[in-house]
């Protein structure tokens, strides 16, 4: 009797082992918490072999996955539609505990500078430089005067490069996208191929705005979370997921800004870079004691008092695309680090991208021409304003 | 009786083994099933362009991650140098004393552990500048990386042994000298470029070209490398446009006209990354090639043509003059904060040609 009992209680262990199974795959947030599915065994653990065998089946060009060099990548139950449950494959880089390889779109060769007339670079400057051009590990800081546009045309126009631009247009903030797409399409990358990217819980919301020639608009539905920091901070998980899914098939360059801004001036090729920040406007005349780092040790955040170089602005970052969608899964782990440990950090999203930024040091930085706040008084140092915010409040856009 | 209760006994075994199997085979299923009906991602593979090239391309590309450093805040109103221009017109920073940190610098090179790859041309007589070179490439030249030193000579036994620090190597390469000493320099294009088919794409990460008759005299480290750099020329750096020695004559391959042109490049002092190293010696050598083929000599050889090469091809890093100087006929300005590879005296009719 007591082995009948042993069976019946095994077949129930797997009745409810099934459900469950058939649940977290199929229905999407019915856990109270988000994390708990990276703490489950994956069931891709069984899959070594098989995924093995898939290998030699599809076209790839490398060797086939030695056995035991198996990863498995969790997702939270994100509203995107898919999840992140990756078959095994080959392993060249896990330094960073990012173990998905993706297919890039083709990389591009240093091509003959058609010739155009412009003046010579004047080597002994004497005229007074008002901001720093060059970072101390010697990553360009963009701004007015330190380029020449006609000239970076020359370079970057053959390369037929296409940029991705995301935004994230959650509730009310549905309304900026009319203006912000409005300006882009007159001051972004202009003579380039480009896609937006809007992400919306109500895509009927979102306008349609004539594009230029080359330019498109993909809006991809997200789902709507009652608290706007939960808003803010799932944006990294959700740039990750669709660079996987899609971004990194469509776009050689990508950036990420915020909605609730527009472009008042030329934003070019610039700008590009294999990996690029802004820095903030509020924070670029004040010493690193005074950043708004996350400083409680708990956060993964965490930024101690002597470290830091310049503050950047959450609202702007990008870069070639396979770099960004490393950021945003090293971004999207650490918050998810502090998510378990109860933690939210100072600035959400900001702050993660800061502490990033510092051991992951960014190619090029943009000055806060690219990212201004239009309530602040414009100094002379800042020529061209390119990015700033539009004017709002805030206590009724986040209820 | 006791059969009965034997077989009733034996029973239970046999009755629950044929369940368990069959519910731990159900278990089973069900896993590969989830596999199999869980919504499928894209597949989504590493490109690679081709074994090798892949795999050292990537280097100094990628983005690492530093370990905590201690160092100053930079100030975004405070430039480092306010006398000297440090960022071309294409966004390519030129690379003065002040800067950079080394540090910093070195941190994300040796995450990568990048192979630096040197090539040193010394044909005939200029196997005597060799030992000088070595000594101090050895006290300057990227102390603490991975560094292959390229000796390409006619005169394999002339080379001296000079005790080489750990993670260091040296290898002779043995090539024919030309008889005209001009030939000799343009024949370093054809050199370089071979050789980085054969070998420096599968040994190095990046790739320094440089003159014997030098010697390091402070440091020169890994903020030199990028995908394509140049050195500006000492005895140019001030002057306009109009004024550089560039090959005039439109007949030549190597032909500027008056109201083009960034900076002089020197010779003397180039590299990058193996690919556009590779890139950039191919179309020198092809374009000097060209030129004896319609009779014509460019006025300064693989120079010239180096630097229209690098007016069609804008490099991603510029090296400043500290990066190639001659102290005996340009003394020492304030500029100049630091001399860094400067030139051998040498008594150039006594050396060349023989």
């Amino acid at each position: 009797m007591r082995r009948h009992r042993l069976a019946i209680g095994l077949g129930v262990c797997l009745l409810v082992g099934t459900v469950l199974c058939t649940l977290w795959v199929y229905v999407e947030d019915w856990l109270p918490v988000s994390y708990v599915p990276y703490y489950l065994p994956c069931p891709e653990i069984l899959l070594l072999f098989r995924g093995t065998v898939a290998h030699h089946t599809l076209r790839s060009t490398h060797s086939p996955l030695p056995a035991g060099q198996l990863h498995c990548i969790w997702a939270s139950a994100g509203r995107t539609g898919y999840y992140e449950k990756q078959r095994p494959h080959h392993l060249a880089d896990s330094r960073d505990g990012s173990n998905m390889k993706l297919q890039y779109k083709g990389e591009k060769l240093f091509q003959p500078v058609a010739q155009s007339r412009y003046p010579q670079p004047k080597l002994l400057e004497q005229r007074p430089t008002e901001l720093l051009t060059l970072t101390p590990w010697l990553a360009p800081i963009v701004s007015e005067g330190t380029f020449n546009a006609e000239l970076l045309q020359h370079i970057y126009q053959p390369l037929n490069l296409t940029i991705g631009l995301t935004v994230f247009a959650v509730g009310k903030y549905t309304h900026f996208v009319q203006h912000f797409l409005e300006s882009a399409e007159r001051f972004f990358m202009h003579g380039y191929r480009v896609c937006y990217y809007v992400f919306t819980d109500d895509p009927t919301a979102i306008p349609q705005v004539p594009l230029g020639p080359g330019r498109r608009l993909g809006i991809i539905p997200i789902q709507r979370h009652s608290r706007w920091e939960e808003i803010s901070t799932r944006r990294m998980e959700i740039i990750s997921q669709h660079i996987a899914k899609r971004a990194h098939q469509e776009v050689d360059y990508l950036f990420c800004v915020d909605v609730d801004m527009v472009f008042r001036n030329p934003w070019g090729p610039e700008t590009l870079g294999d990996l690029v920040a802004a820095i903030h406007p509020g924070y670029y005349a004040v010493p690193r004691q005074q950043f708004p780092y996350e400083r409680r040790h708990v956060s993964t955040a965490f930024v101690a008092d002597g470290e830091g170089d310049f503050y950047y602005g959450g609202a702007v970052f990008g870069g070639r695309v396979a770099n960004v969608y490393e950021f945003t899964r090293g971004c999207h782990m650490a918050i998810l680090a502090d998510k378990a440990n109860g933690i939210m950090a100072a600035w959400q999203e900001e702050s993660h991208l800061n502490r990033r930024f510092i051991s992951h040091k960014p190619s090029k930085v943009l000055s806060p021409e690219y990212l201004w706040d239009d309530r602040k008084r414009q100094p002379p140092s800042l020529k061209l304003i390119r990015f700033s915010t539009l004017d709002k409040d805030t206590s009724w856009l986040r209820s | 009786m006791a059969e009965l209760l034997r077989t009733q006994a034996r029973k239970p075994k046999c009755y629950l083994l044929r369940p368990v199997t069959f519910l731990l085979i159900m278990l089973v299923l069900v896993f590969f099933g989830a596999g199999f009906l869980s919504p499928r991602s894209p597949v989504l593979w590493s490109r690679r362009a081709g074994a090798g090239e892949a795999g050292r391309e990537s280097v100094g590309l990628q983005v690492v991650k530093l370990s905590r450093m201690v160092y100053p805040q930079p100030k975004v109103l405070t430039p480092s140098r306010k006398d000297v221009l440090v960022l071309t017109p294409w966004l390519a920073p030129i690379i003065w004393e002040a800067t950079f940190n080394t540090d910093i610098l070195n941190e994300q090179f040796r995450l990568q552990n990048a192979t630096i790859g040197i090539t040193v041309f010394a044909i005939k007589k200029y196997v005597v500048f060799l030992k000088l070179f070595l000594e101090t490439a050895e006290q300057h030249f990227m102390v603490g990386h991975r560094v292959n030193y390229y000796v390409f000579t006619d005169r394999p036994a002339d080379v001296p042994h000079v005790p080489l620090g750990e993670g260091r190597q040296m290898v002779v390469l043995e090539v024919p000298a030309s008889a005209r000493w001009q030939d000799v320099s343009m024949s370093r294009m054809e050199m370089i470029s071979s050789f980085c088919e054969q070998r420096f794409l599968r040994e190095v990460d990046f790739l320094v070209c440089a003159d014997v008759d030098m010697k390091f005299r402070d440091h020169v480290g890994v903020e030199i490398l990028s995908q394509l750099f140049g050195t500006l020329h000492p005895g140019y750096y001030r002057a306009s446009r109009e004024a550089f020695p560039y090959e005039r004559r439109p007949q030549s391959q190597a032909h500027i006209p008056r109201d083009q042109g960034d900076f002089y490049y020197m010779g003397a002092f180039f590299g990058g990354s193996v690919s556009e190293v590779y890139r950039l010696t191919k179309a020198c050598h092809q374009a000097i090639v060209a030129d004896r083929a319609n009779g014509i000599e460019a006025v300064w050889h693989d120079e010239s043509h180096l630097n229209r090469y690098l007016l069609d091809h804008k490099p991603t890093k510029v090296l400043s003059p500290e990066y190639m100087w001659d102290e005996k006929l340009l003394g020492w300005p304030a500029i100049m904060r630091k001399l860094r590879y400067v030139a051998v005296p040498k008594n150039h009719r006594e050396i060349r040609n023989r």
